[in-house]
């Protein structure tokens, strides 16, 4: 039985240890706000925050955080007022929407490691995250904005 | 359905299209609507729109009914019913906005719901074609401005005081020379009773007075729920004993199962069963491929299983199919004549007679759409009865083919529109929720079908692949006097019709045949291709590879004759004129040409607009380069100039963009700013890496490290988006598609800018660093 925190809540899981996080996150616990778009890492729409660290739930197994306090864009903030959530609808960053949760919980993670990033530090640290709409422009004003205060 | 608006035009299409009627639903399943002022009309005549649009030719064409699109609560909500997919536009937040600002209502205080799949009911509901501004925006005016008039007419009844004397203003009806008030949700009961007044006498505000039209600062409905992870896309339906399924498909166009073994996906844990699934044999419009399901307790087990299964495929008559063959097939085609489209004056003497000829040769590749949320769907087959859960561009054609392949009445069938996550065309095809139905059916229980990546990129409707040979003949002066174009390309109706070699009316209509350039010679061509891929359409389908080409042969024409881009774009382009080319049937978008001609004035003035804001001319540093394009498409018209730089080792980056636009009346410039932005991604995305490619028959590429697109750190630094105010009386037009088109030639031109070196195929990979 693998034990797992997840938005501050015990969850527990006896199945398959090599299940992605992801699909666990999603189809067992129900929480679908993390999205998936490629299953290999390459996108970052699954990003989620464990402990700290931003990291792709779609490579990451349940035994991987097993023990380890998982936050979910679900678990961002009670309200959904976490600066870089209130910076995006200031900004109106989405398009579609789809991957925005992962592009959140990285934007968050980022600011959590470096409040004031550059423009340059922006861009590379949201560089594993695709916008097939290409909200890019606003995605990089939205995370300066959060880190100015919103 | 979709772009294909006269189907009889199409050999074989009549049997995918035929429009079937269905039985009326009274009520708003689904819709949460009860008690109240649900507003009781006829159906309105489509008769009084202010100017005409196609809007009435598509299936189900338009319904003007506010008893469908409106209700007001006894507690002052107003429920206004969006009956087109949102996919990224924010059509979902525009249509029930223009409904709002006709009516008075608060914005604070309208909820948005979105319509099943119900066209009788709702009128056509395909989004795609870029159409639902233009088709919707005076339908959505008069809807509100109805309920508006019955309000105030049971204010004035409660009040005793003639109509002309109260107004509705911000949720309640005021009557000024009393000073009373009466709030929506009061009148909501009376205002019920009230006659619904005639279309021809409604009085649609005066666009000095919107509060919310054209503003741009109402953000999204969805934009809370995106933010917070609550918005709903079909990936997130989740019913109560709901199984999981992934399907393995032929790896092959038109191939087929010939055996597999279930031993060692069984073996997975929480893989529950493995099943085959029926397929079609193509082509076979939008059914499903067939294959083998893996149906598990969760995706990843289902996706482990998969992977664990032997199958043996059949990989029948596309096996062979090879790009680089096939681009050579398509090359040699585009050398000689084909299928004349178009013909005026005599192009092969002009070319003959003429002082210099320049010739182009441009091959597009295959594309993929990879939206973010790759196809999936929600089924749950009762007896004969069906509830499907699933983004779609196209509610009610997935309604009427998940009935037909069930082989159940269409009223036996919801279609439940989630939030798309995105679209771009893939999701105007509907086998994904075919697929789960099928299974559903079989299963006995409600059924999640999930494509992975792979598959999204594997077995896909792929935007088709183009060679484009344009011939412009000069006369000794420089002046163009001739131009033959040779469009050759799979048609998107090969996917409907077997043995389809010729574009259809709507893809020759994008950008080949309405070539807007003053030449006195013209002759467009389309020589035979045969597809062996399922085509689709793929956001401005056509007109990629055909702005493409003209816009790049324009900049080799200045090229050649030392001229600059944008005096040579504007010379080509000629007089302010209305051009009528010699085209029988011109597409047109499916618009009337006297409402939305090919006004090359309007062209021009995108190109004057965005040379102006976009400083064409200005000094770049050594490296750099600018390029300009422009391409109407969708009826709208976009320029755009793009600033590169190419650095030593040939680094493309993107520093500056600048598109003007003229669609027309406008809704929420916000949202068009966004789209064109987006459109910049896209178009860089195609550019620089865009190509799907075969070999054997299989697709090569599979996920985003093979088929890359532009990320943030490679995006443009700006993109600045110019709107041009509309006349008066100017219709609205497109906006989702027509800012790709002209992105990739001013990119490429802007390559020729900064270093001397053409490109004529895309992707353009690693061409600069040779």
């Amino acid at each position: 039985m693998i034990k797992v925190k997840i938005n501050g809540q015990e969850q527990s899981w006896d199945g398959d240890p090599d299940l992605p996080l992801l699909w666990f996150l999603r189809d067992e616990v129900g929480l679908t706000g993390t999205k998936f778009g490629c299953g290999q890492a390459l996108c970052g729409s699954c990003t989620v925050i464990v402990d700290k660290e931003a990291v792709r739930a779609c490579i990451t197994s349940v035994n991987d955080v097993a023990g380890r306090e998982v936050t979910t864009i679900e678990g961002l903030h009670p309200n959904g007022d976490h600066p870089v959530q209130k910076a995006w609808r200031q900004v109106n960053v989405p398009q579609c929407g789809f991957c925005q949760a992962g592009q959140i919980m990285q934007a968050a993670a980022l600011l959590m490691d470096n409040p004031k990033p550059s423009h340059d530090q922006i861009r590379e640290a949201m560089s594993g995250n695709i916008c097939r709409c290409g909200c890019y422009q606003r995605i990089e004003n939205a995370v300066h904005l959060a880190s100015t205060g919103v | 359905m979709n772009f294909i608006d006269n189907p009889g035009k199409l050999r074989g299409f009549e049997k995918h299209i035929k429009v079937e009627k269905v039985s009326r639903r009274s009520i708003l399943k689904g819709l949460g609507i009860t008690g109240g002022f649900v507003l009781a009309a006829p159906v309105m005549s489509r008769q009084a729109l202010a100017y005409e649009t196609g809007a009435g030719k598509m299936p189900h064409g338009v319904v003007v009914d506010p008893r469908v699109f409106v209700s007001v609560g006894p507690d002052g909500i107003v429920t206004i019913v969006g009956h087109r997919s949102e996919m990224g536009t924010g059509v979902r937040t525009s249509l029930p906005l223009i409904v709002a600002e006709e009516m008075e209502a608060d914005w604070s205080r309208v909820k948005v719901q979105q319509a099943h799949g119900d066209e009788v009911k709702f009128g056509n509901q395909d989004t795609d074609g870029s159409r639902s501004t233009r088709h919707y925006l005076i339908p959505m005016r008069q809807i509100g401005a109805s309920a508006r008039t019955m309000l105030e007419q049971a204010a004035a009844k409660r009040w005793g005081v003639p109509a002309t004397e109260v107004k509705a203003v911000n949720h309640e009806v005021v009557h000024s020379a009393s000073g009373r008030k009466l709030g929506f949700g009061e009148l909501a009961a009376d205002a019920a009773k009230e006659s619904v007044p005639a279309i021809e006498g409604l009085k649609l505000k005066d666009p000095k007075d919107f509060r919310y039209l054209t503003k741009g600062q109402i953000g999204i409905v969805d934009l809370h729920d995106i933010t917070t992870g609550k918005a709903l896309y079909g990936a997130d339906v989740r019913l109560p004993g709901m199984k999981y399924a992934v399907i393995a498909r032929p790896p092959v166009t038109g191939g087929k199962l010939v055996s597999f073994d279930p031993d060692a996906a069984l073996k997975v844990p929480g893989v529950e069963k493995v099943m085959k699934v029926q397929g079609w044999p193509w082509p076979s419009k939008f059914q499903p491929l067939g294959g083998v399901a893996v149906i598990a307790r969760n995706t990843g087990a289902a996706i482990k299983g998969r992977d664990a299964l032997k199958l043996t495929w059949d990989d029948g008559a596309n096996g062979k199919y090879d790009s680089v063959a096939f681009r050579k097939e398509l090359e040699e085609a585009s050398r000689k004549p084909g299928l004349v489209v178009r013909k005026e004056g005599d192009a092969d003497a002009a070319l003959k007679g003429a002082d210099k000829v320049i010739v182009g040769e441009y091959y597009i590749p295959h594309l993929a759409h990879v939206s973010m949320e790759p196809p999936v769907a929600v089924a749950d087959v009762k007896g004969d009865k069906a509830e499907i859960w699933a983004p779609v561009q196209s509610p009610g054609g997935t309604r009427d083919d998940v009935a037909k392949t069930l082989g159940i009445p269409e009223g036996n069938v919801t279609v439940n529109v989630t939030l798309l996550g995105g679209g771009f065309g893939r999701k105007s095809k509907c086998d994904f929720a075919l697929e789960a139905a099928l299974l559903s059916k079989e299963l006995g229980a409600p059924v999640k079908v999930q494509w992975t990546r792979e598959d999204d990129i594997r077995n896909g409707f792929l935007h088709t692949v183009s060679a484009e040979r344009i011939e412009a003949g000069l006369d000794k002066n420089g002046k163009v006097i001739a131009w033959r174009h040779r469009s050759v390309a799979p048609s998107i109706a090969s996917t409907f019709a077997a043995g389809t070699v010729h574009q259809a009316p709507f893809e020759i209509g994008m950008g080949l045949v309405d070539m807007p350039f003053e030449i006195a010679n013209v002759s467009c061509e389309n020589p035979e291709a045969a597809a062996h891929t399922r085509i689709g359409w793929f956001r401005s389908v056509s007109n990629i590879p055909r702005a493409f080409a003209v816009q790049s042969m324009v900049g080799e024409i200045a090229q050649a004759t030392g001229r600059d881009q944008k005096d040579m774009l504007l010379e080509l382009i000629g007089s302010p004129r209305i051009v009528k080319p010699a085209v029988k049937d011109l597409w047109n978008y499916g618009e009337p040409q006297d409402s939305y001609p090919i006004d090359t004035a309007r062209l021009r003035k995108v190109v004057e607009l965005v040379a102006e804001k976009g400083e064409w001319g200005r000094q770049v540093p050594k490296g750099h380069g600018l390029g300009i394009a422009v391409h109407r498409s969708f009826v709208s018209y976009i320029a755009t100039i793009v600033e590169v730089a190419v650095d030593d080792k040939g680094k493309l980056t993107v520093p500056r963009v600048d598109t003007a636009i003229d669609c027309g009346t406008y809704v929420n410039p916000e949202r068009i700013a966004s789209q064109i932005e987006g459109a910049a991604i896209m178009g860089l995305s195609l550019a620089k890496y865009g190509e799907i490619s075969f070999k054997d028959g299989k697709v090569q590429q599979k996920n985003f490290d093979d088929f890359p697109v532009v990320r943030i750190d490679e995006s443009p630094a700006v993109t600045n988006v110019y709107i041009v105010p509309p006349a008066s009386d100017t219709p609205p037009s497109g906006v989702g598609e027509p800012g790709v088109p002209p992105f990739a030639p001013a990119l490429i031109n802007a390559i020729f800018a900064a270093t001397g070196k053409r490109i004529r195929s895309l992707p353009i990979g690693k061409q600069l660093e040779a």
